[in-house]
């Protein structure tokens, strides 16, 4: 039956594409408005998660920035580590601009890892907005010391690190640190990064890593007080899309600095693609948000400008700095090239990553 | 930290915030929204705060707090009134209180059950804030002190209840534990996410929500089977004692109330283990504790009176990790950080430090809005308890609605009513071979965490092992552990204890072997699908609890069917409710009366949850509860009207059905 339903629905939509579609050429000159609208923005997560939170946040904001002032609604349609919304969206939402969908790195993975379950292709939907951030690695004080003085000579040490699991984001720091030689045992099975400090601060944990917001409110008063040392940021992406310091945290080395003074070369080869690709879409272009396949150019261009006028406001940075961190909030071409480096990986690198977490941590991935 | 010269100031500060006009103007509002919230079970406190976060931007910090506070703290008092009055556990902080405040209900007190009920959840929030006030200086070092062994020990502290909850049959109680913790690992395993017992379905893969299987094992048998007596909850159709009786057995038992809050404070401080087995702790102890046990179950005020003065402490105690260490215990709890942060505030352990004058006023509104709101709770409740005296037909339609949309918001399918049907169906046949349904639903609610905390807790051991036996031992044998495997062997083994003293009922009979044997047959079959399931997995860590769980579950099933083998038929290991219970003499069966909420389940599928909702008010009205057109009508439009009214308010969809999937519905009728 559920099949017949998909069947039913998909005719649907492509009838009312086709009407649409007819519609457009007469309607493409008018201008977009959503007086008396309500838009419903679908996050696949549940309430509270990051996500959620950042999607809470712009609401407000880019219903005053579109033209109407619409109602901006956040909906929350959790299943399936995104991956349910998300599909929901390719499938059923209509490209009238009243439905938009925010991703976050959780809804790449899966799609660049080729899970079954995937049913959506981020080609198909324009994007209107990339909201960056970052990640910095800390220490405890004692390894934390010896590694101020010389990385390589804790190299040896046995990590202990809390986990969300191999196929999520923290798929980043366990390749950067095996890059660098590094022996890290995950622990898997923590809920969130706040449970990965937690086990930190409780001595069980002897690395972690955090989003910058986090580690800006929550391992910044570890530092000062003199229990954790930061040793590595994630970077960030230049304009040329090359990785540089992280600009929250400038004086805290990237992992490429790291491994250049560990191994004396610049990283190269297909690891280093990978973690590179997974990076981008980890971090840089870590969440996102999309319009639905054909949506209409005049409505995806009011979109774009919305967020633009958001990001432009003059108190915006300090409102979004405590929550999102001080990163670029990407829109217009900047925003389709951001998605494009972190949702189009070459077959061979998404191959290298799924042979080397099938060999590390067994994970075997369709 | 100088706890006089700091922390005094920041509450006098605090308190000269709180008591203000607009201060407790906007308590007042975020506790009214949190009462009309929290009385429809599965809703609970995220819906309640997702609808105020698009007002708090932009508002004053404090007042937006004094929202929000309001909110999440009258949420398991109001939660009460469905645990009470329609045995419907409203959420996870309630369900212990099903136990005993629905048999009084149903013996006629549900006043009484009630004013007790909100004098101890009152009792419970002004304790849990006065002991926060000076712990929450000093508390970062004593959460610290819970690391993975210690969780892991409170984890097995909550499963030792099982004993004690078991009933007359101890088997029993292990296999339906089991059974708890087996259907609580479905879906994704927490590890390395393989799949397990989901057959490939999208609904499995993320596991049961804990409103389904609350709802499914405990509301729906009971709702049942006051359908097939066709009386009012109420046995005599009367109220007895009232509100003032049960604020007086509050006084009675205030030891009781401070052991359990008490209980509930420090539960609610360890981030990780959430409320979810607070309430069955303390039902515990107080079963534990009390002379004469043999009204447990049947109606014992103190049943009430304990779980409910733990449930709110826990709340007060909850914001330790939530404001300290930034980690929820639970969902509204995580919108309640998304909140702040709207507000300017993140959590943190700035929040002793720079924000503390803020952190008292979290504190202090939710001692505040524990106070208005038990306070409108207990205004309440002699009036809200009259509809146990309602003929139970006339209410069912009702109950139904508002089950089966707590149920829809699950996952928000129709499958949410699916997994409903089947759930209840094993919980109907658990009630009726008296199998513990709590040792399930405990279970249940323990699983991920039992898996987790033993792999986590594991894995770290014997990295510390490696370094030395001194410094492994030093882990896994900590003062905090030592004490809690001391209290959970006194515990289990006063819970044996007391399965032995509790009687078997008194008169003999002759049990027909049959159908108890057959039900447990079911399990052992279910139980060995799991077994094979769990060892077909490939990744070794997810793996090993689903398949030793089964694995201890079957052995334990298969004894109990020795058991059945060697005993005469007189056993009360055969008991069957439809023989013995008041179902015997019920004028209607059981599957009729579970076909009527079947038919909901059917014509959703079919229209859509809305227009199946009026057809079923209608045909349930006209062909069962036979009341006049007129009655019928207002009955309906009344119900459908205030469910719409709800969803709207709230933003939420109803289950789409065929219909939806061919024509375009305006909104309600559209789903989604």
């Amino acid at each position: 039956m559920n099949n017949l339903r998909r069947l039913i629905n998909k005719a649907l939509l492509g009838m009312a594409v086709g009407t649409l579609s007819l519609g457009i050429s007469t309607s493409a000159l008018a201008e977009t408005d959503f007086t008396d609208k309500t838009i419903e923005w679908v996050i696949p997560f549940s309430e509270g998660g990051g996500s959620d939170k950042w999607a809470r946040f712009y609401a407000p904001l880019l219903s005053e920035q579109l033209p109407g002032k619409p109602t901006v609604v956040v909906k929350n349609m959790p299943g399936a580590g995104s991956t349910k919304g998300a599909n929901w969206f390719a499938e059923r939402a209509k490209n009238d601009g009243l439905t938009i969908l925010g991703t976050s790195g959780s809804t790449q993975f899966p799609f660049l890892l080729g899970d079954p379950r995937v049913k959506f292709k981020y080609s198909d939907w324009p994007i209107v907005l990339a909201s960056s951030t970052g990640g910095v690695a800390y220490l405890p004080a004692e390894l934390g010391a010896k590694w101020k003085e010389d990385p390589k000579s804790i190299m040896g040490t046995n990590f202990i690190f809390g986990s969300q699991g191999a196929t999520r984001l923290d798929l980043i720091p366990l390749l950067a640190w095996e890059l660098l030689g590094m022996k890290v045992d995950p622990v898997f099975g923590i809920k969130g990064r706040g449970d990965g400090r937690l086990m930190f601060e409780r001595g069980e944990a002897n690395i972690d890593y955090q989003t910058s917001s986090a580690f800006l409110s929550k391992v910044m008063p570890l530092v000062d007080e003199g229990k954790a040392v930061p040793i590595m940021t994630w970077g960030a992406l230049d304009d040329d899309s090359n990785i540089v310091r992280d600009p929250t945290f400038p004086d805290i080395p990237t992992f490429k600095e790291v491994y250049e003074q560990v191994k004396g070369e610049e990283p190269s080869g297909p690891a280093w693609e990978a973690w590179k690709a997974f990076f981008i879409a980890g971090f840089p272009a870590q969440k996102m948000v999309m319009l639905p396949k054909d949506t209409d150019q005049e409505i995806v261009d009011t979109y774009s400008d919305a967020f633009k006028a958001v990001t432009q406001q003059d108190d915006f940075k300090a409102k979004s700095e405590k929550l999102l961190g001080v990163y670029e909030q990407v829109t217009g071409k900047k925003a389709a090239s951001f998605k494009k480096l972190g949702t189009e990986v070459e077959p061979e690198t998404v191959a290298w990553v799924k042979d080397w977490l099938g060999e590390r941590y067994g994970v075997k991935l369709k | 930290m100088d706890i006089f010269n700091v922390a005094l100031p920041a509450l006098l500060e605090a308190l000269t915030l709180i008591f203000t006009l607009d201060h407790i103007g906007w308590l007042v509002v975020g506790v009214l929204l949190g009462l009309a919230v929290g009385v429809f079970p599965g809703l609970g406190g995220i819906a309640g705060l997702s609808l105020v976060l698009p007002f708090i931007y932009g508002m004053d910090p404090v007042s937006g707090l004094a929202m929000m506070v309001g909110l999440v703290a009258v949420i398991p008092t109001s939660d009460t009134f469905a645990s009470v009055l329609m045995g419907i556990p409203g959420s996870s902080a309630s369900q212990a209180t099903v136990l005993d405040g629905f048999p009084l209900a149903k013996n006629g007190e549900a006043a009484r059950a009630l004013a007790a009920a909100f004098t101890s959840s009152l009792f419970g929030g002004l304790f849990g804030a006065v002991v926060l006030t000076f712990f929450v200086v000093i508390a970062r070092p004593i959460v610290l002190a819970f690391g993975l062994p210690e969780l892991l020990m409170l984890t097995l502290l909550g499963l030792s209840m099982v004993g004690v909850l078991a009933g007359n049959s101890l088997l029993k109680g292990v296999i339906g534990a089991c059974l708890g913790l087996v259907v609580g690992s479905i879906g994704e395993a927490p590890a390395q996410g393989s799949s397990r017992m989901d057959f490939g379905s999208w609904y499995l893969m993320d596991g049961f929500q804990l409103v389904i299987i609350g709802l499914g094992i405990f509301a729906i048998p009971e709702i049942i089977s006051l359908l097939r007596q066709d009386r009012a909850i109420s046995k005599s159709g009367e109220l007895g004692s009232g509100w003032m009786v049960g604020v007086r057995d509050w006084w009675d038992n205030i030891w009781l109330s401070i052991r359990c809050s008490t209980i509930g404070v420090i539960v609610g401080v360890i981030p990780g283990l959430g409320g979810s087995v607070v309430d069955w702790i303390a039902y515990g102890h107080t079963m534990q504790t009390a002379k004469d046990k043999s009204q447990f179950g049947k109606g014992d005020i103190r049943g009430v009176i304990g779980p409910e003065s733990s449930n709110n402490a826990k709340e007060g105690g909850g914001l330790v990790p939530t404001l300290l260490f930034g980690i929820p215990g639970s969902g509204s709890m995580a919108v309640f950080i998304g909140g702040m942060i709207l507000l300017g505030y993140d959590a943190g352990p700035q929040m002793v430090t720079n924000d503390l004058p803020i952190t008292y006023t979290v504190v202090w509104s939710l001692a505040l809005a524990n106070v208005v709101g038990a306070g409108l709770c207990l205004f309440l409740s002699g009036g809200i308890a009259r509809l146990t005296t309602i003929r139970f037909p006339l209410l069912v339609p009702f109950l139904f609605m508002m089950i089966a949309f707590a149920a829809f918001q699950s996952k928000q399918t129709l499958w949410d009513l699916t997994a409903l049907v089947l759930i209840s169906i094993l919980g109907i046949f658990m009630r009726r071979f008296e199998w513990p349904r709590p040792a399930f639903l405990i279970g249940f609610v323990l699983a991920s965490q039992a898996e987790v905390y033993t792999y986590q807790a594991f894995q770290i051991a014997s990295t510390k092992f490696k370094r030395g036996a001194e410094v492994g031992f030093d882990y896994i044998l900590s003062p905090i552990v030592i004490t809690l495997i001391i209290i959970t062997v006194v515990s289990v083994w006063l819970g044996a204890k007391q399965s032995a003293a509790i009687r078997p009922p008194s008169e003999e009979r002759v049990w027909n072997k049959s159908p108890s044997v057959i039900f447990t047959l079911v399990i052992a079959v279910f139980l060995f699908i799991t077994l094979i399931d769990a060892l077909l997995i490939d990744v070794m860590i997810d793996k090993v609890f689903p398949a030793t769980v089964a694995g201890v579950a079957l052995v334990a099933t298969l004894l109990l069917l020795l058991q059945m083998r060697q005993q005469p038929a007189t056993s009360p290991v055969f008991y069957d409710g439809e023989v013995a219970s008041e179902d015997a003499k019920a004028p209607h069966g059981l599957w009729p009366m579970l076909s009527w909420f079947l038919s909901l389940l059917v014509l959703t599928g079919l229209f859509g949850f809305v227009i199946a909702l009026a057809i079923f008010f209608v045909t349930f009205l006209k062909l069962h509860a036979k009341v006049s057109w007129l009655r019928t009508l207002i009955l309906t439009v009344g119900g459908v009207g205030a469910l719409i009214f709800i969803a709207y308010m709230l933003n939420r969809d109803f289950p789409p059905g065929l219909l939806q999937s061919f024509t375009e519905l305006p909104w309600p009728l559209s789903g989604r």
